[in-house]
């Protein structure tokens, strides 16, 4: 439950933990936070984000999803879900993926991106509609209205999970549940190390805090940095230019 | 579930959705239990605790007020059913030479919360807590079963200041306090510091039978008003009439509460009090100055107020004065802090009371620092063997609960045992893992 505050005590993190959901859970470790589930493919990785948010004073849960295995995301969230309430839940289920016009990888970028993260979020979408609170934060990508030659699968996956989030937020509008859409720019992350940072790029920790403050002001959409936003009635090969 | 209802405490933070049933008779509460939903339910009176405990997020909320009889008084006891306020108590019995043995600052209160949490009034270091004077309750358990508990029945303990989480109470057998007249001969010092604020509370617990003080918190040193008062035993008739607003104005501007026109008012009421006096008033005048305005919580605005009572035990004076120059120095602004030296401990395992200094303050939400200012007080208070109290509580950190409390590990044993499939659940009991 969260406190008079609005901290929330309880987070869910669907897909592992790239640097970007591992900067938001930390912030929510200092804060209010107290148990974090990491729900990912078992992994070093996993383990090594266990051990941190361990360390900085969360009771840490693994939880074996894997975004292919859909058949398996009722019973593997559902069970979450039944050991307490989890106040927010992230779903960052990703796969980057390549230009390469390859039909099976093609599938996998869309199966991660899209259907599995789909599918993880109904289910956390459904119990916490029955708990009626909560709220669910949705990874999507500026990328997702913005295909690019060079990510134009991985944008396509997004432009779908951005819709479906959206159409989310309108169906649970007066249920408790607060849907999120996250759509941020150039992160300078593990992934994109030796890719030239476009003019405007971000960092996880920006995202991170841009996340906090839009659980705290309940936005529907954060785009981060913030003048994403407004780039949108540009037209698309200048807004590529900067945005990358 | 059709017909969600939001639902907050007084302190109108954190709000969420539940069924609210209003059963007329305890009959209709034993095919509720037996059906619980995946959500559970709690009982609910009148809303007057500040943070979350009567409140179930999906579930169902029982409001307990339909269940309102009023037993004979038989040899100065009296039963009666959980969802009677005190101050229906007080309208029938007063006339007839019967006071509650505790009353809160508001009537508003039912006999099932006042048990629930185990509530304390003025008449602490003499009298105890609420729990204290009930000498048998009926608590319709998880199976559906109800039991009738005595104080030599450790279910009683684990009821008593247990926030409502090992069944619904539906009666309560309680020790009445006769009285002569329905007036209050009441003694007022004004001090200048909050050491000699201690130092005459001290004295007063000694001579009266109710005592408290009021701190001017923003004042550097710490200054305030002492009352101490008894039963008057001869003179007026009993009677028993309560005045007050029904509603706070509804134009008054949000924010109008703040550190500045707190500070105005503390000095005006600093200023307007005589070093010394002694006065006659009635019952409800001297009891219940939060019913004097009612709805006084909506003058913070709509995001609430935050509540904050701790108890250090006697002898952490030290911790009590440092938690007051912080919070004067944090400018932080509460409107109504009160002091109180409790006595012994009713035996609640997880009832608030225990020997020593409790001070009780309110504060808006948006308090600039708030949260992290109360977290820092928390910390003191743990460290003193204080704790704070739970029908205030809305914004602990779960894990200082066991050190503020010992009885807490006894308390979720018998829990689970009386309650394997957790049908009385509130957001509290989530947010606290009780």
């Amino acid at each position: 439950m969260k406190n008079a505050f609005g901290e929330p005590q309880s987070l869910l993190l669907v897909g592992g933990a790239s640097e970007i959901a591992m900067a938001t859970a930390m912030r929510l470790v200092r804060r209010r936070v107290r148990r974090v589930i990491l729900a990912g493919r078992p992994s070093p990785a996993r383990d090594a984000a266990a051990a941190r948010l361990a360390e900085a004073g969360a009771s840490v849960e693994t939880a074996d999803f894997d975004a292919f295995r859909v058949e398996e995301h009722a019973k593997v969230i559902g069970d979450v879900f039944a050991d307490g309430d989890v106040d927010v839940a992230l779903v960052a289920c990703g796969l980057q993926g390549d230009a390469e016009l390859d039909p099976l990888k093609a599938a996998d970028v869309a199966m991660v991106n899209y259907v599995g993260a789909m599918t993880a979020a109904i289910v956390c979408a459904d119990a916490m509609r029955r708990q009626t609170h909560g709220a669910l934060v949705v990874f999507s990508s500026v990328s997702a209205g913005r295909p690019s030659p060079s990510d134009f699968l991985y944008a396509s996956a997004k432009s779908g999970l951005d819709a479906f989030a959206r159409g989310l937020t309108e169906a649970l509008r007066g249920s408790g549940v607060h849907v999120m859409v996250v759509r941020p720019g150039f992160v300078r992350s593990r992934m994109t190390r030796g890719v030239t940072p476009p003019a405007i790029a971000t960092s996880p920790e920006t995202v991170a805090g841009a996340i906090l403050d839009g659980l705290r002001a309940k936005s529907e959409v954060v785009w981060v940095p913030g003048i994403l936003g407004q780039l949108t009635r540009l037209p698309g090969s200048i807004v590529r230019r900067i945005t990358g | 579930m059709a017909n969600k209802t939001i639902l907050t405490g007084w302190g109108r933070t954190s709000p969420s959705a539940a069924e609210l049933l209003r059963p007329g008779a305890e009959a209709e509460l034993t095919p509720l239990v037996l059906a619980p939903g995946g959500r559970g339910m709690i009982a609910r009176g009148l809303g007057r605790s500040y943070g979350d405990p009567a409140q179930n997020a999906g579930g169902l909320v029982l409001d307990m007020t339909g269940l309102a009889a009023i037993g004979p008084v038989r040899d100065g006891y009296v039963t009666v059913e959980a969802g009677v306020s005190l101050h229906r108590l007080m309208r029938e019995l007063v006339p007839e030479g019967w006071f509650p043995p505790v009353t809160p600052a508001t009537r508003q209160v039912t006999v099932g919360g006042a048990v629930a949490a185990d509530i304390h009034g003025r008449n602490h270091h003499a009298d105890g807590s609420f729990g204290s004077h009930v000498t048998a309750l009926d608590l319709l358990g998880a199976d559906g079963v109800t039991r009738t508990l005595t104080p030599d029945d450790p279910d009683f303990w684990a009821t008593v200041g247990g926030m409502g989480l090992t069944g619904v109470i539906t009666k309560a057998t309680i020790r009445l306090t006769p009285i002569e007249t329905s007036r209050m001969i009441v003694n007022t010092w004004k001090c200048a510091d909050l050491e000699s604020v201690m130092t005459r509370l001290t004295q007063a617990d000694l001579a009266h039978r109710y005592t408290a003080a009021w701190v001017d918190c923003l004042s550097r040193q710490g200054r305030g008003v002492v009352e101490g008062a008894d039963h008057a035993r001869q003179g007026a008739a009993r009677s028993f009439r309560a005045r007050g607003f029904e509603a706070s104005p509804g134009f008054l501007p949000v924010g109008l509460l703040n550190r500045h026109t707190m500070g105005l008012v503390n000095r005006g009421l600093y200023a307007t009090t005589k070093r010394e006096s002694t006065q006659v008033r009635p019952l409800a005048s001297f009891f219940h100055p939060l019913d004097r305005v009612g709805h006084w919580n909506r003058l913070y605005g709509p995001r609430g107020l935050v509540q904050y009572q701790f108890v250090v035990p006697l002898g952490a004076e030290q911790t009590l004065m440092k938690i007051v120059e912080r919070i004067r120095r944090s400018h932080a602004a509460s409107f109504q802090t009160v002091l109180k030296r409790f006595g012994p401990g009713s035996g609640g395992w997880l009832s608030f009371p225990t020997p020593g200094w409790s001070l009780a303050l309110d504060f808006p939400t948006t308090t600039k620092g708030l949260a992290w200012l109360l977290d820092r007080l928390d910390e003191l208070v743990a460290e003193a063997g204080g704790r704070v109290y739970l029908a205030k509580d809305s914004r602990l950190r779960p894990e200082l609960l066991p050190v503020m409390y010992p009885g807490l590990a006894a308390f979720r044993e018998r829990r689970r045992q009386l309650d394997p499939r957790l049908v009385f659940q509130s957001d509290l009991a989530r947010r606290l893992s009780l």
